[in-house]
């Protein structure tokens, strides 16, 4: 029990964030109105989807460096877990534009280079099929999984900047901190960013322990 | 010291098989001049953003089907004896800058036939060549690298085309943005960030092919 107090917390901070989401005060405003409650739930999915690549990135170091078969499956499970993540970001961002914005995909900037950045990690798990060796797989995988990182980094956080973009925070539109003037927001938004991280990691644990059960059956 | 001793070798190396069968060259810029001839066919007359756009497509393909060759060409016994004499890093600074140098050459033809046959010059034809010039580094760059991940990889030239897409779309999109000021002949001061965010990619790219490489090569 006392090892698993992490993922109490994550399922109980996703709870409170959730419910807390729907029913808490938000600033009124127009054009926003309501969907600004999208921030609890959009925003943390790129968040978790960051952390799981990250961490997919440290098993692939790791993996070069001691050639464990143990951070390979690491490290493409927590991109699975990752990818999840952020198709379910693309998912909730679209369902928002197309209530704020009138429209699911407007090739905004901001979509188009997070469907790319996804497109990185699809030609990750592309390039682990098409090779069939195990030891060759790992280490070609590894590598291009830290060939890939910064590109994704460009990707979401720079080249964004540098065009007209609708998405709140880019392009002169303001972020949520200019609305969220008593910290209202900040009480769910923190606790929702938390809670989705530590069950994005607790997914990618039960992925890789699901993985090394059916590898060591078929050994 | 070594290093560059090698790099300068592994060079020659490049140049001598190339000057021996003139293939790559030869066939590159007849593949170059000819797409922009079927281009001129179907199009007769283009200016401003099109011309662009189509430049720059043409500039992709071509480029893809002269870096690939790069790793992809080499035989497993002449990889085998090129990783007895030299250390991993003058192999890939090698073909990198033998790359780029065949990148700059093709460009430039490229750039002069694309001219010649259109009867169009961009406003500000010295930015325009200050583009070309950071796209074919970018192009060599990041194409020589995942190139040598296809060729470990064994399954030529689908998955180069799958690695690099991902890859190569944020340095097309900055590079159409900052020609695209070239042909509207802006002030240069307005690209300088799209310059520098090249120059960026450039610069991580090379580190982390540097840094990747080694583990790639050995077997």
């Amino acid at each position: 029990m006392y090892k698993s107090w992490w993922k109490i917390l994550g399922a109980v901070l996703v709870v409170y964030s959730t419910i807390a989401g729907f029913l808490a005060s938000v600033p009124a405003l127009p054009i926003l109105h309501q969907s600004i409650r999208n921030l609890y739930f959009h925003v943390p999915m790129w968040f978790s989807m960051i952390v799981l690549f990250s961490v997919s990135v440290y098993h692939s170091i790791k993996y070069l460096s001691n050639n464990n078969e143990e951070h390979d499956m690491k490290a493409v499970q927590s991109v699975n877990a990752g990818v999840l993540f952020g198709i379910l970001g693309i998912i909730t961002g679209a369902i928002w534009a197309k209530f704020t914005w009138g429209q699911a995909w407007s090739f905004d900037v901001k979509q188009n280079f997070a469907a790319i950045a996804l497109l990185l990690y699809f030609a990750y798990l592309v390039l682990r099929n098409a090779i069939d060796e195990d030891q060759k797989r790992a280490k070609i995988a590894a590598i291009y999984n830290i060939f890939a990182f910064p590109m994704m980094v460009v990707l979401l956080f720079v080249l964004p900047r540098l065009s007209d973009s609708l998405h709140p925070g880019n392009g002169g539109n303001p972020g949520f901190n200019a609305y969220d003037l008593d910290s209202h927001m900040r009480m769910v938004f923190y606790p929702a960013c938390l809670g989705w991280i530590l069950i994005g990691y607790w997914i990618y644990t039960l992925l890789f322990r699901v993985s090394a059960i059916e590898k060591n059956k078929t050994v | 010291m070594q290093l560059i001793k090698e790099v300068k070798f592994l060079i020659g190396k490049e140049l001598l098989l190339e000057w021996r069968s003139k293939y790559a060259l030869n066939g590159v810029v007849l593949y170059v001049v000819s797409t922009v001839f079927v281009c001129f066919l179907s199009f007769v007359s283009l200016r401003g953003v099109t011309w662009n756009a189509l430049f720059w497509i043409i500039m992709l393909f071509a480029s893809i089907n002269a870096v690939s060759k790069s790793f992809l060409q080499e035989s497993k016994g002449r990889q085998l004896y090129i990783y007895t004499i030299a250390s991993p890093l003058a192999l890939i600074i090698s073909k990198t800058i033998y790359n780029i140098f065949l990148m700059l050459l093709l460009t430039l033809i490229a750039l002069g036939f694309y001219t010649l046959v259109f009867d169009y010059v961009p406003e500000d034809m010295g930015l325009y060549l200050v583009a070309t010039v950071l796209g074919s580094l970018s192009f060599s760059t990041i194409f020589t690298m995942i190139s040598a991940i296809a060729s470990k990889a064994g399954n030529g030239g689908m998955l180069m085309a799958i690695l690099s897409f991902p890859v190569i779309i944020p340095v097309i999109t900055v590079l159409i943005k900052l020609s695209k000021n070239a042909i509207d002949g802006l002030d240069r001061s307005v690209s300088l960030d799209e310059i520098g965010i090249l120059l960026i990619i450039n610069v991580l790219v090379a580190v982390f092919s540097l840094m990747l490489f080694p583990y790639l090569w050995r077997d």
